[in-house]
This record gives structure tokens, sequence and C-alpha cells, in this order.
């Protein structure tokens, strides 16, 4: 259908009326709502001059902060490509009892609040609680600690990989995996020479997706992670901090290294998906 | 997922040959360990915080619950969040559709740039979006003294937790629009036209009944975001009891003073909600997956 789209020659121009003022409103919407603000954002720390917004960044407290939440973020990311890998699989090629619920269960993260999704985690994984009194004889403290935040930051990610991943093994043909048996592969060599490397797109593609969500969550993170300076603070809280001290331009320039390097992550995931479709 | 459905992955009736299906399925053990290993993932990092908010809610019995619920404080909370959700949701959803309408029934140079912002504010993280209106209407944002010396409040004020509200919700019914609206082409719209049916009476009877379905879901997942966002809703608050405290901020409020059931309570509402957006998602799902865009076939 789409290859039949591209020989096509381009579409004759539409005789369906509302073309301008559909367009005229997406356009002063969007720059209301997005673009205008968003400039606001990337002008103001420029106040501080060059200097003074690299001096603003590159505070030890702010660069802390950012390998944290960039670190963690990894950390939480890799865990999700691996586990979410697993969840994908098992939902799409094995039958289990509650299977539905599992996979209606899979999107909790996006439609739990943070705010909940953040005491949650801490009630349970603090010193009393569910998990954290199993793990405290082990003598690991997880609630309160960065490893805190990598839990959160699990939490939020974990839907990310498992969606981009599920489609892409639902359309695998399994005439592919026939042919690589009857040439004499075993089972697992199929699934590291074969299923993977057609996976393989779409699993980075989820990995990107949930280290770009990780990296800006705010909400979960806060509760569990204690905050302490130059340990367990991450960067979405400095913004708040600056913000509270009334340091606009230096809460700015925070933010705009965050948008820096999300847009280079963004980039990445943009060059990611051309390579899968390119395949 | 609704492919499972229509064509189930492992067939009931297999006719391949014995060796040839045990050569591209894994032995029994290996399945039985990936399911264990899938669902201690799920079980510990879902299903686990799902019913720890709702036990820490009823630690101390139904009675305390309610009452935890029933103070104004929480009311007006309550009050807040619905409001938000009611200003913020209508506003995105007519932008979804009037975006959508443009992008995929014409062509126009600049489109796909035009997606990528569209798609920005899920980029942006939530306390960077409460940032740009902290510094756009702050008291020493861009138009502070302004707003000042014209008396309108909008940081820690209602119109700032809308906007910013508005902000992250911003793609999510227009992103499952333009790609059904794209795929569904404009020959319908065509027809009508060209029967006599004039632009309005093409998109009620025409172009509205085949997007519903998407429409609904774009505007589920919308509000779900809407009514429990944090982080943005955070920073323009200014966390006023009462006056501009949503649900999601007067939990943390609570937590923070050690009122656990109290934050769990108001917690477990949000949960709730989230369980019925989680459920009327799969039915839609299930029900008219075909009718929503196509990832989710």
């Amino acid at each position: 259908m789409t290859s039949l789209a591209n020989v096509l020659p381009r579409r004759a121009p539409s005789v369906l009326p509302g073309f301008g003022p559909a367009l005229g409103f997406t356009l002063s919407y969007l720059g209301l709502i997005v673009l205008i603000p968003l400039a606001a954002l990337v002008l103001r720390p420029w106040e501080l001059g060059f200097a003074g917004f690299v001096a603003a960044v590159t505070e030890p407290r702010v660069l802390a902060a950012l390998r944290l939440s960039f670190g963690a973020s990894l950390i939480a990311a890799a865990i999700n490509a691996v586990f979410g890998l697993i969840v994908a699989w098992i939902l799409v090629r094995y039958r289990f009892p509650g299977k539905r619920v599992v996979d209606a269960l899979v999107d909790l993260p996006f439609a739990l609040p943070t705010a909940v999704a953040g005491v949650a985690l801490t009630a349970l994984y603090a010193p009393n609680g569910w998990i954290g009194s199993l793990l405290q004889p082990l003598g690991i403290q997880v609630a309160f600690t960065p490893l805190g935040v990598v839990v959160a930051l699990t939490f939020i990610g974990l839907p990310f990989v498992v969606r981009t991943v599920q489609p892409v093994l639902q359309d695998l043909e399994r005439e592919v995996e026939e042919a690589a048996a009857s040439l004499g592969a075993s089972r697992l060599q199929t699934m590291v020479r074969v299923i993977l490397p057609a996976i393989l797109p779409a699993l980075l593609t989820g990995f990107a997706l949930a280290l770009a969500r990780a990296v800006g969550e705010y909400g979960s993170v806060i509760f569990i992670a204690g905050n302490m300076p130059m340990v367990s603070e991450i960067a979405p809280l400095l913004i708040v901090i600056k913000l509270e001290q009334y340091d606009y331009a230096g809460a700015a320039a925070v933010g705009v290294a965050m948008l820096i390097i999300a847009f280079a992550m963004l980039l990445v995931l943009n060059l990611l998906q051309r390579w899968n479709r390119a395949r | 997922m609704p492919a499972d459905a229509a064509s189930p992955p492992v067939p009931a009736v297999d006719r391949r040959p014995h060796a040839l299906r045990s050569a591209i399925e894994e032995p029994a053990w290996v399945r039985a360990i990936l399911i264990t290993i899938g669902l201690a993932f799920i079980g510990l990092f879902l299903v686990l915080p799902l019913t720890s908010v709702f036990v820490e809610a009823l630690r101390k019995g139904l009675a305390a619950y309610f009452d935890a619920l029933a103070t104004p404080d929480a009311l007006a909370a309550i009050r807040l969040t619905l409001l938000v959700a009611a200003i913020a949701v209508p506003c995105n959803l007519v932008f979804g559709v009037v975006a959508a309408w443009a992008i995929a029934k014409f062509e126009f140079p600049g489109k796909s740039i035009l997606i990528t912002f569209i798609d920005l504010p899920f980029s942006v993280s939530p306390v960077v979006a409460g940032l740009i209106y902290v510094l756009l209407f702050g008291a020493h944002g861009w138009l502070g003294p302004w707003l000042r010396e014209h008396d309108i409040q909008i940081i820690f004020a209602v119109p700032g937790i809308v906007l910013a509200t508005i902000f992250v919700t911003f793609p999510f019914v227009a992103r499952e629009l333009i790609p059904l609206m794209q795929e569904q082409g404009t020959e319908e719209e065509e027809a009508a036209l060209s029967l006599g049916a004039s632009g309005w009476q093409t998109f009620w009877y025409v172009t509205l009944p085949n997007i519903k379905w998407a429409l609904l879901y774009g505007v589920l997942l919308c509000n779900a975001r809407a009514m429990g966002e944090f982080g943005a809703v955070s920073v323009v608050s200014g966390h006023i009891r009462g006056l501009t405290n949503t649900m999601p901020l007067h939990v943390e409020i609570l937590y923070n003073e050690y009122n656990f059931v109290g934050a769990f309570a108001v917690a477990s509402l949000l949960a709730f909600l989230a369980l019925v957006t989680l459920i009327l998602k799969s039915l839609l799902e299930w029900r008219y997956g075909h009718e929503l865009a196509l990832p989710r076939r």
C-alpha cells in the first residue's frame, strides 16, 4: 500500500474546504502554547552571557544532577530493554492465563499519575515497606538512594520497549524461522542470528524513547530519591529549586541544557527509525 | 493486543510436521522460565505498586479512608482537577481535529516539521513545561510587569495550571488522528462534496464517524494525563491549599506531612482513574482496533 503510494504521482490539489483556516488555527495555537514559550526558555539564559551560561550549567551541583539524571536513565532504559523484550516475547509467542490482563497492564505507567507512582514505590521500598524490609537484612537500601531513582525510572519507562517491539514481533514471518531451522540452525542460533537482528531497530527505538522519558521525569522520582544534593538530586528538581530561589536565568540554563541533550537524543531516535525503515 | 484474537500466535491445530514445529519453538522449560521472568517483572514493577496504593489507603479502615477524602482541601483539589481537565481536554480536542484535518487531508511543504513540532511537548520534561510559563508570565518573566499592572495573575493561579496542562497533553488527540486520517485519504469527503454536501456537513456526517473511536482514544489518554499531571503543574501552581492544589499536588502535600492515609486515599482515586482508563483503552483496542491508527492493529 505504501509502496503503491510512492509510485503513484503526488495527489492532485485537494478540493476539500477549510485548509486555510485549519492550518492558520493549527499554527497559531502551536505558536502560542508551544513555540513562543519555548523561545522564552531558550532566550532567557543568555542574559547571563555565554560565559555565565557555561558557568551555570557546569556548577558541581548541576553537573552531579545531570550525571545522575542521565546515568540512572541509561541504566533504567537498559533494564527495560532486557525485560521489556522478554515481556513482549511472551505476550506475542506464548499462551498463559491472564495474558490479556498483563497486556493491558503494561500501559499502567502511561495512565498512572507520576506522583501516585512515586508515593507507591516509596512505600514499597522504604526500609519498613514490603520490598524494603526484605532487602534491609541484605544491606541493600533502595529508597532515598540513587538506586531508588533507577527503580522509579524503570517503572516510568516500562511500556516503551514492550510497545515498540511487540508489533514487530507480531509481523515477523515464522517461515523465516522454519527456513533457518530446516537449514540446520539450532533454536538459539535462529534467535540470535535471525530474530534478534529483525527486532533490533525496534528495540533500540524503545530504548531511546524510555531514555528520553526518564531523563525529564520528575513526579515519580522526587519521593523515592531522598533528594540529597550531589547524591540523589535529579536535574528537573534542580530547576524547581532554582525557581524557588528566583534564579530564573539559572533555572532556564539547566532547562536549556536538558533540552539540548533531549534534542540530540531525539535526533538519534529519528536516525534509528530511518535506518529501521530503510532495511 | 487485538491481533491475538484474530490470529493466535500458535494455531490450535498446527499442521506442520512435528520436527519442524519443535524446531521453531523453544523447549517447554525455556518457555516456563521466560514466562516466569516476564510475569515477575510485571508483578514487581506494576502489580505491587498499584496494589500498595489501595492497601496503604485502607490501612486504617474504611472510615478513615472516607474521612480523608471528605476534607475541604481534598474536595477542593478534586474540584480543581476536574475543572482543569474540563478546560484543557476540549482545547486539545479541537486543536487535534483541526490540525489533523489540515495535515492529513492536504499537501503542503513543511508538513513533517509541523508534525515534529506538534510532538515536541512529549519530549520536553514536565518541569521544563512549567518553567517556560513561569519565564513568560512569572513575576520576573517577560510579561510579568505588564500583567501586574493590569492585575492579571497567571502563575500561582488557575490559568497557569490550565496552560501547563494544555502543554503536556498537547499532542495526544492530534497524534491519534493524523496517521488514521492520512490512511483514510480524501475520497469519501470528495464524494460527499460532489453530491452537494457543504463543508461542515461533510465533516459531521463523513469524517467524524470515520474517526470517532480514534478521537475517543485520544481524549481518553489526554484526560488521564491532564488529571494526573504533576511536574508541570507543580512548578506553576504555588501549592496554595484549597485554591491552586490539584489532586496530584495534594497527594504530595499530605505525604510530606506524613499523613499517609490521606495521601494514599487521594492517590487511590487517581489510581482508580488510571485503571478505568486502561480498561476503556483496552476495550477500544479489542473492539475497534481496526478503526484506530495503524500501529495498534
